[in-house]
């Protein structure tokens, strides 16, 4: 017996005046995933998510999210939602416990100062909560953002950027606290730019200028991608880059270190024309499985073509 | 090394200056809107020695000496004639509700006395609320008894050196000393909550805006009405503190009368704020940031300080002037403020300066929430 999806719309669709910021989105979100939603500056992720959670209505699209339709039970789908905002939303003139009280007091919770004593003590927050908020280092910040958002204990998160401009020890806390509140059933759909995070989420979409451009596993994403990619190890690579640039079937030449990733789609091809060019022994040539970070620069260079 | 001053670099800075002007569509048009404003306010609006002023003759008889006295009143150029009634008790109203600011009061057998050659005297009853609105009006009546009848009076009434035909006796109603605090202190009130009650609201609320926070509360079960009406409540209660602040100083310090009901006056206070608070929540919407916010509060709170009749005589003001004046509601405030504590009025002589208020509230209420909604999606 499968059960419902938290998240399934259909055909979402937002335009912003002429600009078309979401265009046709089907999405699936089952119970307990961690949803990664990837995708460039300004290709409708926010929005995407405003949609869902009802900050916003739809031009056209129809579905569900935790069971409520989104066009006419947005006030139930806020009462179940925890909405992590991309910028820090929550009051810097405020304490950490004040703004926690305040949200508690907003959602109508009876228990409500025990609650929030919770959360301080969980967060580890307890010595500070009289703190003001806007005190706080970024990351701590989000790490009370996620609180806040968690305090009615909602069965859907959605996190809009939470990580972005955050040092990598407090990335990573943050990260183990999403797959400890999703092991507990909470449902988790999180944008981000970074790859390392997007290979901890259990489930991806691409999304750029409005549209869906793939969907899966990040297995399945790079398998699907068609990608081949190629690394080149040796001296003085950096010479190498604009030629190797220049061969026909080379879509991606980016220097990571020492090295050079060459990515393409025809693999026969490219092969063929890197070993045609580089004769140099000193220079060996690997071939590499392509990493999220190549198929989403694929994805996202197919789409410009197109348009 | 670098000069101390490098001309390169200080015109840097000054070219990306005139280009945030530019886009600053708001800043800029206050740099040329509010010379002009003011220009327009104090050359052409803005007049130290009222004229045309509202007399109202209580008339206990016709003859043609009242006649030539309006017409010699009229003809000082400080009155016009705004009611004409036999009742004293209408004459008392008219001055109570400010529709007329003097009341001449003829009394039935003056001709006659003024015939016999008994020099009888007319009292006329000046609001005083405000000595600077009436002071030259009044100088103005002294002339009046020499001149007036000259053309009506013949033989020895009009030899020279007989006294004169009749004899004025100005009443200064409601601040007989002519106390310039009595009027201003009170005005003051007006004043004080038209610029707190605006700025911040409209900065409470684009506040939320601009610092992301209101996206959160939003996303929260929170309703607009419930985020709107919870930032207005408290901005009611600082009202309120600063109310009774100016009345305990104009009590204690100024000695200001109260002569009216101050449950009627703290009535009137609330809708006053409400009004005020609602163009506060219109600006919010209108406004992008806290600092577009602050200009659309200055471009409101000038003309109101300026054409309320607080700093000038609103009746020294042109039409035009005038018309704006009433749109305001402080223009209204100042009125029934003025009318509770100096003038004990009461609600229905203030009705006719209340009912502009809730008609102001409601219109600018309007076109804040419509406003409101559109911002949200």
């Amino acid at each position: 017996m499968t059960e419902p999806s938290v998240i399934a719309v259909r055909g979402l669709s937002k335009r912003f005046g002429r600009k078309i910021a979401v265009d046709n989105v089907d999405l699936t979100v089952n119970r307990g995933d961690i949803f990664g939603f990837l995708g460039p500056n300004g290709s409708g992720k926010t929005t995407t998510i405003r949609l869902l959670c009802g900050l916003l209505t739809p031009d056209a699209g129809e579905g569900r999210c935790l069971g409520f339709d989104i066009l006419r039970e947005s006030a139930a789908i806020k009462r179940e939602v925890g909405y992590m905002t991309q910028r820090f939303s929550f009051y810097e003139d405020l304490s950490i416990r004040e703004n926690l009280d305040f949200v508690a007091r907003l959602y109508g919770m009876k228990n409500r100062k025990s609650a929030v004593d919770q959360t301080l003590e969980n967060l580890g927050l307890g010595h500070r909560q009289h703190q003001l908020a806007g005190a706080l280092s970024g990351g701590w910040k989000q790490r009370m953002a996620l609180a806040a958002c968690m305090l009615h204990e909602p069965r859907l998160l959605l996190l809009d950027e939470p990580t972005a401009g955050v040092d990598p020890k407090a990335r990573r806390d943050f990260w183990d606290e999403i797959h400890r509140l999703a092991g507990r059933g909470v449902t988790v759909l999180v944008s981000t730019h970074y790859m390392d995070e997007a290979e901890r989420c259990n489930r991806l979409a691409y999304i750029a200028y409005g549209r869906m451009l793939a969907e899966g596993t990040p297995e399945s994403l790079v398998a699907e991608s068609g990608l081949s990619t190629w690394t080149l190890d040796g001296p003085r690579l950096a010479d190498w880059t604009e030629r190797l640039r220049a061969l026909p079937d080379a879509e991606q030449v980016v220097p990571f270190g020492t090295s050079l990733h060459v990515s393409g789609q025809d693999g026969a091809a490219l092969e063929a024309q890197l070993h045609a060019l580089i004769a140099d022994p000193a220079i060996s040539l690997r071939r590499d499985a392509p990493r999220l970070e190549d198929v989403f620069i694929h994805l996202m260079q197919r789409q410009e073509d197109e348009r | 090394m670098s000069p101390a001053l490098s001309l390169a670099r200080l015109w840097a800075v000054v070219l990306k200056e005139f280009i945030q002007m530019r886009r600053d569509r708001l800043t800029f048009a206050m740099m040329i809107g509010i010379p002009l404003i003011q220009l327009t306010l104090f050359g052409f609006a803005i007049n130290a020695d009222p004229k045309g002023l509202p007399l109202a003759l209580r008339l206990g008889e016709e003859t043609s000496l009242t006649r030539s006295l309006h017409a010699a009143l009229v003809q000082t150029g400080y009155f016009r004639l705004s009611a004409v009634t036999a009742s004293e008790r209408e004459a008392e109203r008219l001055l109570a509700t400010g529709e007329a600011q003097f009341v001449l009061d003829v009394p039935a057998g003056f001709s006659r006395r003024v015939w016999r050659g008994e020099s009888p005297a007319l009292l006329v009853e000046a609001d005083a609320t405000d000595p600077s609105a009436t002071g030259n009006a009044l100088a103005a009546l002294a002339q009046l008894p020499a001149t007036a009848l000259r053309e009506d009076l013949k033989g020895p009434l009009a030899r020279p050196g007989a006294p004169p035909p009749f004899e004025l006796r100005i009443h200064r109603r409601y601040n007989p000393e002519g106390i310039s605090q009595y009027n201003i202190v009170p005005g003051l009130m007006g004043v004080i909550l038209t610029m707190t009650m605006i700025m911040m609201t409209a900065l409470a609320v684009t506040r939320e805006h601009e610092r992301g926070t209101m996206e959160n509360l939003l996303a929260m079960p929170t309703r607009p009405l419930e985020v709107m009406l919870g930032k207005i409540l408290p901005y009611i209660l600082i009202g309120y503190t600063q109310v009774a602040v100016i009345l305990l100083a104009a009590r204690y310090t100024f000695a200001v009368p109260m002569l009216g009901s101050l449950p009627l006056l703290l009535a009137a206070i609330l809708v006053f704020i409400l009004a005020n608070l609602s163009v506060g929540i219109m600006f919010s919407a209108l406004a992008r940031n806290q600092t577009q916010a602050m200009q659309m509060s200055f471009f409101f709170f000038l003309p109101s300080i300026l054409l309320s009749g607080f700093m000038f005589p609103f009746r020294g003001m042109p039409a035009w002037a005038q018309i704006i004046g009433e749109v305001l509601p402080l223009t209204h405030f100042l009125r029934i403020v003025r009318g509770i504590l100096l003038k004990g009025n009461g609600f229905a002589d203030i009705w006719g300066h209340t009912w502009p208020l809730l008609l102001f509230l409601l219109a600018v209420l309007l076109i804040g929430m419509t406003r409101y909604r559109q911002t949200l999606d």
